[in-house]
Parts: structure tokens; sequence; C-alpha cells
């Protein structure tokens, strides 16, 4: 059969053993001004040490971007390029392109060389999501998007993105005398829609660093399995969620353990729930109640039980009634939904 | 042996062809050996695309020929494919070009090199694929080299230029090469190819050095700069678009010397003006009925000029206005508007005036006219309508500043 996609090699890299086995090399270094507990500043540290120093990092306008690399005080190690907020997918494209074609006719090194984009939620799920969409249907070019969700616009105010979860307190969504829930959209599902729409897309994940070594092995895999790929990290933000810094490593933990954040991969296709996730759904743990998680964060104050149960509920619905459990919202039944009056 | 030598002597001359303007464009990437080219649809600039498309089909072009989503994205790629050291190619028209409006912002401050063909079209709405030239406009501030080009011929060989300077180290500034939607990018005229062994001479490689985006090359680009730094970075760039000038005319002075052929004054072209009284101005292929027109009124003892405006960026001031300080009045005629702009006139006819305000030496009056919208006809009899207007200018007769030409009352 004749070859239609000529993807190029990709460097070799195995899973990371444990912990302790991680190199000490760091690709992400001092120099950034991000946040007391930081999530994603945590993610950017860990993907360049999973992807190591044969990479380019493009990073869309952000938190990242902004608080995190600043002119004379680059916290880089390896080649960074800033894009533009929606140009995640594109910067991807483009690098990996260049290097494609430039390794061709000889004129630089010919070697594996990992590129990723990053992007947050509103670069990625709100602006960007053309861009990556486009992105990973072009299957001859090897690169990483990863977009860390710290569901908000975290950086220019804590304003919502359509990755913001349903009724929370923003500064676009605050809630006021007469209209308690402000923000009436449910989460996007990026990941689910990512992999369901772009069958020649290699890998997807779900991720979250409260479980670094998961992490980063998916980020491994996903940069040595070839073609585009997709991660979506979920990063629990003290300063748009609203709790003490402390916390954020806890707040990751009760996002995967209350369900709400499904951890899993597709992998040439294959789904596979994992991490926690998987003993959730094999029923050896049971959810968290999503209201252990919610009433931490300051951003969910103004819920009522009604709001609560309502989320719980949707939740619920995400585990007992979508055609693949906390993947893909399809169902078998048609039934009504009716949130709580605001 | 044979076949060795056929192929040497292909290389090697100069041949003819009847092509397009967007054509022309297509064969100066294929001559310039562009490593990523990214399409998207839209008239009229798309034929060029669609003949890449074919150039890379048929193997005689090796390049990431990519066909994004959307202007935002077609933009965006090349411009991180040139950072990364890969020469690039891309273009739009009308709103299209607008959609890539952010990327089009950062490009110059990147100081990412990158020649990008706009085939001139009227903005949205409403609807029109005829020419206007507001769309490359809207970059004029942003350090874009803009060049307006009005033959096939002069799209090919100003492609090649473009290249050259747009990756000069001294520059690293896109440059646009505007075609007029229809007139040009969809009018055949014979073109003279030059050959690959001429070409490979003017053009050196494209060389990031210490820029390139690369393992070996750590580099940080674009980070966060604030108000701490953002001034002297922009300064950098105003003083790379003052040098583009010099770079220009060098570039201009080897293309002679390596191809065979002039420009002259490579910032704007002068035709019949050495004994005018008064001159015409324009840009791109409105010279066609201003030429038959300035011959007509010649016959008939007025002594009428033109000056066709080549290069927009870098606006060429201080050399137009000692030339046009020889004439007793100067008609713009712009196929744009700038609504509420000095005197209500057009891009061009506000910078043409601007030029000469500061000049040394005489300041003929400037009349600002506006003709050819949304690709109207710009007719001989039109033409003739505005040497006249500019004749009584010329003297002493009050004018309006700003007329509008060829417009249904």
């Amino acid at each position: 059969m004749a070859t239609y996609i000529q993807i190029d090699p990709t460097q070799k890299l195995d899973p990371f053993k444990s912990v302790k086995k991680l190199p000490l090399e760091e690709y992400f270094t001092s120099g950034h001004r991000t946040c007391q507990g930081c999530e994603s500043a945590l993610v950017m540290k860990m993907m360049a040490k999973a992807a190591g120093p044969r990479s380019i990092i493009l990073g869309s306008t952000g938190c990242m971007y902004v608080a995190n690399t600043t002119y004379y005080s680059t916290s880089w190690v390896v080649p960074w390029m800033h894009t533009q907020l929606g140009s995640s997918g594109s910067a991807a494209l483009g690098t990996s392109a260049a290097l494609k074609v430039l390794m061709r006719k000889g004129k630089i090194k010919n070697e594996p060389i990992n590129v990723i984009a990053f992007c947050g939620d509103g670069g990625g799920a709100d602006m960007g999501v053309g861009a990556i969409s486009a992105t990973l249907t072009h299957a001859e070019y090897n690169s990483l998007i990863l977009m860390y969700d710290n569901e908000s616009y975290a950086n220019t105010d804590i304003q919502l993105s359509g990755s913001t979860p349903w009724g929370a307190n923003t500064t676009f969504s605050s809630p006021g005398k007469v209209k308690r829930i402000m923000h009436r959209r449910w989460k996007k599902n990026m990941a689910g829609m990512m992999a369901a729409g772009h069958p020649e897309c290699k890998y997807v994940a779900t991720i979250c660093m409260s479980y670094g070594l998961h992490g980063m092995n998916s980020i491994r895999k996903a940069l040595a399995i070839g073609g585009p790929t997709f991660i979506h990290s979920l990063d629990p933000c003290p300063k748009g969620w609203d709790y003490d810094p402390y916390l954020s490593h806890e707040m990751g933990e009760l996002a995967v353990n209350s369900g709400v954040w499904p951890l899993y991969e597709v992998e040439n296709g294959l789904l596979r729930l994992t991490g926690r996730t998987e003993q959730i759904a094999a029923g050896k743990i049971r959810r968290v109640p999503v209201r252990d998680y919610l009433l931490k964060q300051g951003r969910f104050a103004h819920f009522t039980n009604d709001d609560i149960d309502y989320f719980q509920s949707k939740i619920d619905d995400m585990w007992e009634k979508w055609l693949i459990p906390g993947v893909i919202p399809f169902r078998r039944d048609v039934e009504a939904d009716t949130p709580p009056s605001s | 042996m044979a076949t060795a030598t056929y192929v040497e002597e292909q290389r090697s001359t100069d041949k003819t062809a009847l092509i397009t303007g967007s054509e022309a464009i297509a064969v100066a990437c294929k001559l310039a050996d562009v490593d990523v080219i990214t399409a998207y649809p839209i008239r009229p600039y798309d034929t060029v695309m669609q003949y890449i498309c074919k150039l890379v089909a048929n193997g005689e072009m090796d390049c990431e020929y990519i066909v994004a989503e959307g202007e935002h994205s077609q933009f965006e790629i090349v411009k991180h494919a040139s950072a990364c050291g890969a020469r690039v190619f891309c273009g739009s028209s009308g709103v299209g070009w607008m959609y890539a409006m952010e990327a089009l912002t950062v490009t110059p401050a990147l100081r990412i090199p990158m020649v990008a063909m706009v085939g001139n079209r009227a903005l949205d709405d409403p609807g029109a694929f005829g020419v206007e030239h507001n769309d490359a406009l809207t970059v004029r501030d942003l350090g874009w080299q803009l060049v307006w080009v009005d033959s096939a011929q002069e799209a090919l060989d100003t492609a090649l230029i473009a290249y050259r300077v747009s990756e000069d180290r001294r520059i690293f500034l896109p440059c646009a090469i505007s075609c007029d939607g229809a007139f040009l990018t969809h009018s055949q005229a014979l073109v003279k190819v030059p050959s690959q062994e001429k070409v490979n001479e003017f053009l050196p490689r494209y060389n990031r050095a210490d820029l390139l985006l690369h393992p070996d090359n750590p580099i940080t680009v674009a980070p966060q700069g604030n108000e701490d730094w953002v001034m002297e970075i922009r300064r950098q760039n105003y003083a790379a678009m003052e040098r583009s000038s010099l770079v220009l005319k060098e570039a201009y002075a080897d293309f002679e010397r390596i191809f065979g052929r002039s420009y002259g004054n490579p910032f704007f072209e002068e035709y019949e003006t050495e004994d005018a009284d008064i001159v015409l101005m324009g840009m791109g292929t409105l010279s066609t009925p201003v030429k038959v027109a300035i011959r007509q009124m010649r016959k008939a003892g007025k002594r009428v000029g033109f000056v066709r405006m080549r290069w927009f960026r870098p606006f060429a001031a201080a050399e137009l206005a000692k030339s046009l300080g020889r004439f007793k009045a100067v008609g713009v005629i712009d196929r744009d508007y700038s609504f509420g702009s000095p005197y209500m006139s057009g891009v061009l006819t506000t910078e043409v005036r601007s030029a000469l305000y500061s000049a040394p030496g005489s300041k003929p009056p400037v009349l600002g006219f506006i003709a050819g919208l949304g690709g109207r006809e710009v007719t001989v009899p039109d033409v003739e309508k505005v040497a006249n207007s500019v004749y009584e200018a010329a003297d002493g007769k009050s004018q309006p500043l700003t007329q509008w030409i060829g417009l249904r009352e």
C-alpha cells in the first residue's frame, strides 16, 4: 500500500519508572513570577523535564506567558517562543513543518526534535480551538499541544472561559443581589472533543499534576508516538479558585477523586481510563462527594445546597449515563436538564 | 550526458512564459526554493496558491504546502516556520487579510522575515471581488514593507527582491507585494522567467544565525517585555525600516547587474515627467489607463506626466518631494479611502502631502482623487477629468482638495 503520510522519527522517551528515577536536569527553572501554589507553573516544569533538552516549546498568551516568561529573566532553558492567544495549534504546526522541510533539504541536522505548544483554557478551549483542531488533522507533523486548564482567564483578572465550571464566581460572572448564578454554561469537554473529532490523532490524554509521574509519562508518550497529539491538564489555581495556596495539590486530588476530572488516554484510538479514575470506574474506590471539592473553593462560596446537588447530579450523569463514562457525553436516553433557578 | 547538458541549459537560460500576476509570484516562490507555504481560499489572491499546489504536485517545487483553517492560522504558521529558519510565503485578500490582522501585527514586531502577496480586494461589506487598496494599507504603520506592482514581470522580479530584502539581517521585516485584484492577479502577460542560476546568485540562503529557534541555540523569543523595554524594541524596528531604503537600493542594483533588467528608481516610476507641467500619481494597475490617457493628452499638447508609487513602505519622502517640486500641480488618484482623514482624502494623497510639507523647495498643490473603488474601471476620460482639474489648480484656480471620480450621481 502506498504511504500517504510521512511521519518523521521521534525521540525514544520511555516512561519514568518512579519519582526517584527522574533526571535531575531542569529545563524550566527560576525567573518566573507565577503565584504561590501555581499548578500551571508546575506543569511547565514537569513538561520540560519530561521532554528533555532537544525540544522547542511554544507558549501561547496566558499566565504561562505573561507571568512566566519575562524579558531578561526567562525561566526557559530550552528554546521558547511566544505565540498568540489563539495560535498554539498554528505555532506547533509551523514549527514542526519548518523542522521537517529544513531537515529534508539538508539545511539543518536531521534529528528528532520535540515540538510542544502550550495554551491556557482561554487560548485553547475558547480562541484557539479551531487552530488546535486543524493541527490535529495534519498527521504528518509531530507535535504536542498541551492545554493547561486553570478554568479561567487567570492572568487578566479571572474571567470565565469556555472551560470554567458551571456557576463559578469569576469577575465576569460574579453573583449579585438578584442573580446568584451568572455563569450558566457547562465546561467544554476538550479532550473528549479532540479525541472523538480527530481520528488521525494518535494520542489524547487528560492529566493533573497532583499525579506528577502520570502526567510526565503521558507527555513522554504523546511526544514519542508521532504525529500531532493533545493533552488537557487540569491545574488548580489559588487565585482564580480562591483557596489557600498550600491546598493546590490536594485540590487536584479532589478533582480526580470526586470524578469531576476523569483521567484517561486515547492511544491509537484505544481508550484507557488511567490512575485513580480507573479505580473509580472499576468500583475499587468510591467517588468523593463533589461538595467536598466545591466548598473548599471561594469561587463556589455562593452555592446553595440546590446548586451543589445540581453539580453533583451532572457529575453522576457523567459517570452513570454517558455512553462512554467520563469521556463522551452521548446518551442512550433523552432526559430533561433542570438546573436550579438562579 | 546529452540530458545533463539540456538540464544545465534549462537551468541557466531565461525563458519567456505567458502567465498571470499570481502565477508569476508562484514561479518566484519556486525559484526562491521557498520552504513553507500556507494557503487559505479568498479571491483573488488565492490563484497563486492554486499554481503553487500544481508546482508541488508536479514535483517542480519541494516545500511544505499547508492548507490552513483560516487566515489567522495561515500567517501564524509561516511566522513560526520563519522563526525556525524556513523561507516562507503566504498571502491573502480583502477581509481575509483583516482576519489575519493579529498575526500581521506580531510578524514585523518580532522581526520575522516573510513574503506575502496581497491580491488587493475591496473590504466587506458589501461584498465585492474588485480591487481596493485598503486591505494592504491597514498594516502601513506596523513595520511591513509594502510594494505595489503593475505587471506580472514586476510581480515576479519584486518577489525575488522582497525575499532578499526581507531576509537581510539588517532588515528582518516582512514584505507584502500588492497585486491589484483581477487586473493583475488574473491577467496574463509575457514574462521573462529568469534562470535558477541567476536567482541563486541574486538570492542568498536565509540565515537567522543567533536568532534561530533551535535546541542548539536555546533562546527565548518574545517574552513579556512590559514598560521596561517596549520603547527600545520599537526603536529597533524603526531603525530596521529606516535601513530598508538602503538595502532596497542595493538589491535593485544587484538585480540589474544579474538579470539585466532595470527598474530605475526603485521607489517610484516616472512616466513622461521630463517636460511635464503637472503629474498624476497612483499605485498598481492604475498605470494602464493613466498612461494611455497621457499619450492622448500629449497629442493634444497637454504636458502631463505620471508618478507611480512602487514602494509605499518605506516611503521615499525626500526623493519624491524633490521630484514633485518640479511640477506646477499634483493629482493623486487613490484606489482607497480614509474616512475622516485630513481633507477626507485617500491614504496616498495624505502621505504625499505630508512628504511635501516638510521638504525644502517648491511645494506644488496636491489634489486628491478617489476612483476605481471596488474594482470599478478607471477610464481614460476619468483620467482626463482628473488632469483637467489639476491643470486648473496649476493655474491658481481653487479646486476641491478631494474629489470622487467615476461616481454615479
